[in-house]
């Protein structure tokens, strides 16, 4: 053993303690508390904020037990391919328990961050009223919670922070939540119920704002109208993220006069989003504001045309992080790429769900934004189609993709080019981005792609798998070769039971796998089952809810698997129609 | 065979829904059964869940989109209504319902004289909120810009172009 190993050993657990607060990463701590018996004991004792990827993956007790210190807690639910409706409703992912369990064990609790969750208004009363410092309740994509759920954090989080509801199915009971924090609340930092549907008390709402000296992040609904707006904006000019209600309004009007003058005044906005309804001719109110803008949302506006979102898009130039709606054209992504030089972030959105629109964006646009934005890193985007060459170039001109989604919206769609598959042209992406963790492909796929996938995507951590590939040979190649895979998701695919029990002692290495209409019979599911304990394996079978299981026949096709690793065994919460092998 | 059943009607193909080229892949082994040939998935608007966009915003696009009940209100009344402008396929339809609901004549239309000769003007308030009178655009423009309807006294109207 060498000297400063052996100086490390004998260093008092205080000092180790004050060097690990260092460590604000999960990955840091987690990594620190493998070290040693010692290290792990100082880790798991100073550790305040855990991050838990699967809550089936773990028990509350055992986070605990372990973690006595916590205080900030993120917790994701349901698998991601929830979000498109492949998950039934009633699944699970239920953030009662634990909360019930910390309150029961007098855990500090002050921040609690969820994805993908059910919340009921039980599970909010009671964490409003057991957790005096609670400070930040963060929802992201939850559901089964009312405004009454939140009229009891606002009553009773003396504390309270930060309340940021984003994109949640809330039930609005027409009662008056928003009027339910106390004059005495003034320490909000950031308000977001961008998501609600009803209206709220606005002469609460501005009340609130007004007492709230810190507030930086304000984010409205539909029902805010601009006159409320303006006077918000008027007595809270120090805002740096700001969420409009809806923005329509006469530009000839008095009101549009001072919602312009509020705007110039709010020199710290940063980052501007919502738009819902809006009226585009509108839009040069806050064209003051879009010189120093960082990151831009006008995703929920459809109404906005592509030659007035261009002369929008001419005055932000620092824009960093950009998401907006197929309405802008590739004529108007060429504007970005001229104009948006710090971009890292783009998201482009289908506004033409239902019908055979024309307003979609192509490979030209985004061989436009990969020239003329150097910083790109992370992209979302769905296009009408695209080709190879076009991929082979964004590979050479952005080598620093740390995600790279792509959607078609015909899910074969070949290189409209060539009518070749498109492995070559994402077969270029992940050669060139070395740094890639994140991945979603579509267009006419084969196996070729996921051998270049397993060959070079070192550093991949999740892929998305849609209608794509040949054979088991695809996912294997997927499996032996990307060593940080954490999760897959496959869907439509002809992977089978060969390309599922290879290696089934890397599921132990992943958070989750999901595969849906793909070749995995029953069987095959039974067997991974019995030699991988420690993995739950779900079948989501909805046609045949309480259907005697032993009669199901081995050689059925599973139209829905997810499976996971897990140390808290079989899910004691799981519907009829989930069946944990 | 083909001809009586007409089963190129029916076909599942590639292309958009009312193209009329078949785009098919070089290769398909997808979910290759014995007994059907390769048939390409149906076109994107029947596939549960594609394209991949969050339930929350495609909700919130179709109604920002659609939007279809609109408000509408009448000179003297002491409530107002709603209807659903997708109801109805042409003015002639909607002006039929509105006369129904509120018990009224609203009389014809005619671009140089507006609604000559009846008690009642029907305006609506567009996008812009500006009030216009129905019936000047084609009925889909109307359709989608229309946010809310006002059934006006003619006696209010001569600015709208109402020969009273």
């Amino acid at each position: 053993m060498c000297l400063f190993q052996s100086v490390m050993n004998y260093l008092p657990k205080e000092v180790l303690e004050h060097v690990f607060d260092f460590l604000t990463s999960h990955h840091d701590r987690n990594a620190v508390s493998l070290v040693c018996e010692s290290w792990y004991g100082v880790e798991r004792f100073s550790r305040e904020k855990v991050f838990i990827g699967n809550c089936y993956a773990v028990n509350p007790e055992r986070l605990i037990d372990r973690f006595p210190r916590l205080r900030s807690l993120t917790l994701k639910g349901k698998p991601h391919f929830a979000d498109f409706n492949l998950v039934p409703d009633g699944w699970g992912g239920h953030v009662y328990p634990w909360i019930e369990a910390m309150a029961k064990s007098g855990i500090n609790l002050e921040e609690l961050r969820l994805k993908r969750m059910v919340v009921s208004d039980e599970s909010l009363e009671l964490l409003a009223k057991s957790f005096p410092n609670f400070k930040s309740l963060v929802l992201v994509s939850c559901e089964g919670f009312t405004t009454d759920g939140l009229a009891a954090i606002a009553s009773n989080c003396r504390l309270l922070r930060e309340l940021d509801l984003q994109e949640n199915e809330v039930d609005d009971r027409k009662g008056q939540w928003l009027s339910c924090f106390p004059e005495s609340c003034t320490s909000l930092v950031s308000l977001n119920f961008a998501c609600l549907k009803g209206e709220v008390n606005v002469a609460a709402l501005e009340r609130l704002v007004a007492r709230c000296p810190n507030l930086r992040s304000l984010r409205l609904n539909h029902t805010v109208p601009v006159e409320v707006l303006q006077k918000i904006l008027v007595r809270a000019p120090q805002l740096s993220d700001l969420g409009t209600g809806t923005f329509t309004h006469d530009p000839d009007s008095e009101t549009y006069v001072k919602l312009k003058n509020a705007m110039k005044n709010c020199r710290s906005i940063r980052s501007l989003s919502g738009f819902l309804d809006v009226n585009g001719r509108c839009l040069p109110a806050i064209y003051p504001i879009c010189t120093s803008l960082t990151s831009l949302n006008l995703s929920y506006a459809p109404g906005i045309f592509s030659n007035e979102l261009i002369k929008l898009i001419c005055h932000c130039k620092k824009i960093e992080r950009l998401w907006i709606l197929d309405t802008i054209g590739d004529k108007g992504l060429g504007v970005v790429a001229n104009t948006c030089k710090e971009l890292q972030e783009l998201r482009v959105f289908p506004s033409d769900l239902y019908g055979v629109g024309n307003t979609a964006v192509t490979e030209e646009g985004l061989v436009a934004i990969s020239a003329g934005c150097p910083k790109l890193n992370s992209i979302l985007y769905f296009c009408q189609q695209m080709t190879n060459a076009a991929l082979i170039t964004v590979a050479k001109n952005c080598p620093n993709f740390i995600r790279f989604r792509l959607c078609t919206l015909n899910p074969i769609v070949p290189d409209a080019a060539t009518n070749q598959p498109l492995d070559e042209g994402f077969g270029a992406i992940v050669q060139s981005c070395k740094r890639l963790t994140r991945l979603s492909v579509s267009g006419l796929l084969t196996d070729q792609l996921f051998l270049y996938i397993g060959m070079y995507a070192e550093q991949l951590e999740m892929l998305s798998i849609a209608f794509a590939g040949d054979s088991d040979k695809g996912m294997l190649y997927v499996l032996n070769g990307c060593k940080k895979l954490k999760k897959l998701e496959i869907r439509d695919s002809p992977f089978g039971n060969m390309a599922l029990l290879s290696d089934m002692g890397k599921y132990e290495t992943m958070r989750s796998l999901w595969m849906s209409s793909c070749e995995v019979t029953l069987g095959a599911c039974k067997t991974l089952a019995e030699k991988m304990p420690r993995l739950n394996v779900e079948i989501i079978n909805e046609n045949e809810a309480g259907e005697d299981k032993a009669s199901c026949d081995d050689r059925h096709r599973v139209e829905k698997m997810y499976l996971y690793r897990t140390l808290a065994g079989p899910r004691t919460d799981a519907p009829d129609f989930v069946w944990t092998l | 065979m083909d001809c009586d059943l007409n089963l190129k009607a029916t076909e599942l193909r590639l292309g958009l829904p009312g193209t009329t080229d078949a785009i098919s892949p070089p290769k398909n082994n997808k979910r290759s059964s014995p007994d059907s040939d390769s048939a390409p998935p149906p076109p994107k608007a029947q596939i549960v869940g594609w394209p991949p966009v969050r339930s929350y915003r495609k909700n919130n696009l179709a109604e920002a989109e659609s939007g279809s009940f609109v408000k509408v209100s009448m000179d003297g009344a002491p409530y107002l209504r709603k209807i659903d402008l997708k109801v109805y396929n042409c003015y002639l339809e909607l002006l039929e319902g509105l006369e129904k609901m509120f018990k009224l004549t609203i009389g014809e239309y005619s671009e140089r004289e507006g609604y000559k000769g009846s008690e009642y003007a029907p305006a609506y308030e567009d996008k812009d909120g500006d009030l216009m009178l129905v019936g000047d655009v084609p009925w889909e423009m109307f359709k989608s810009s229309c946010k809310r309807l006002r059934i006006m006294k003619a006696s209010d109207a001569r600015g709208l172009g109402c020969a009273v």
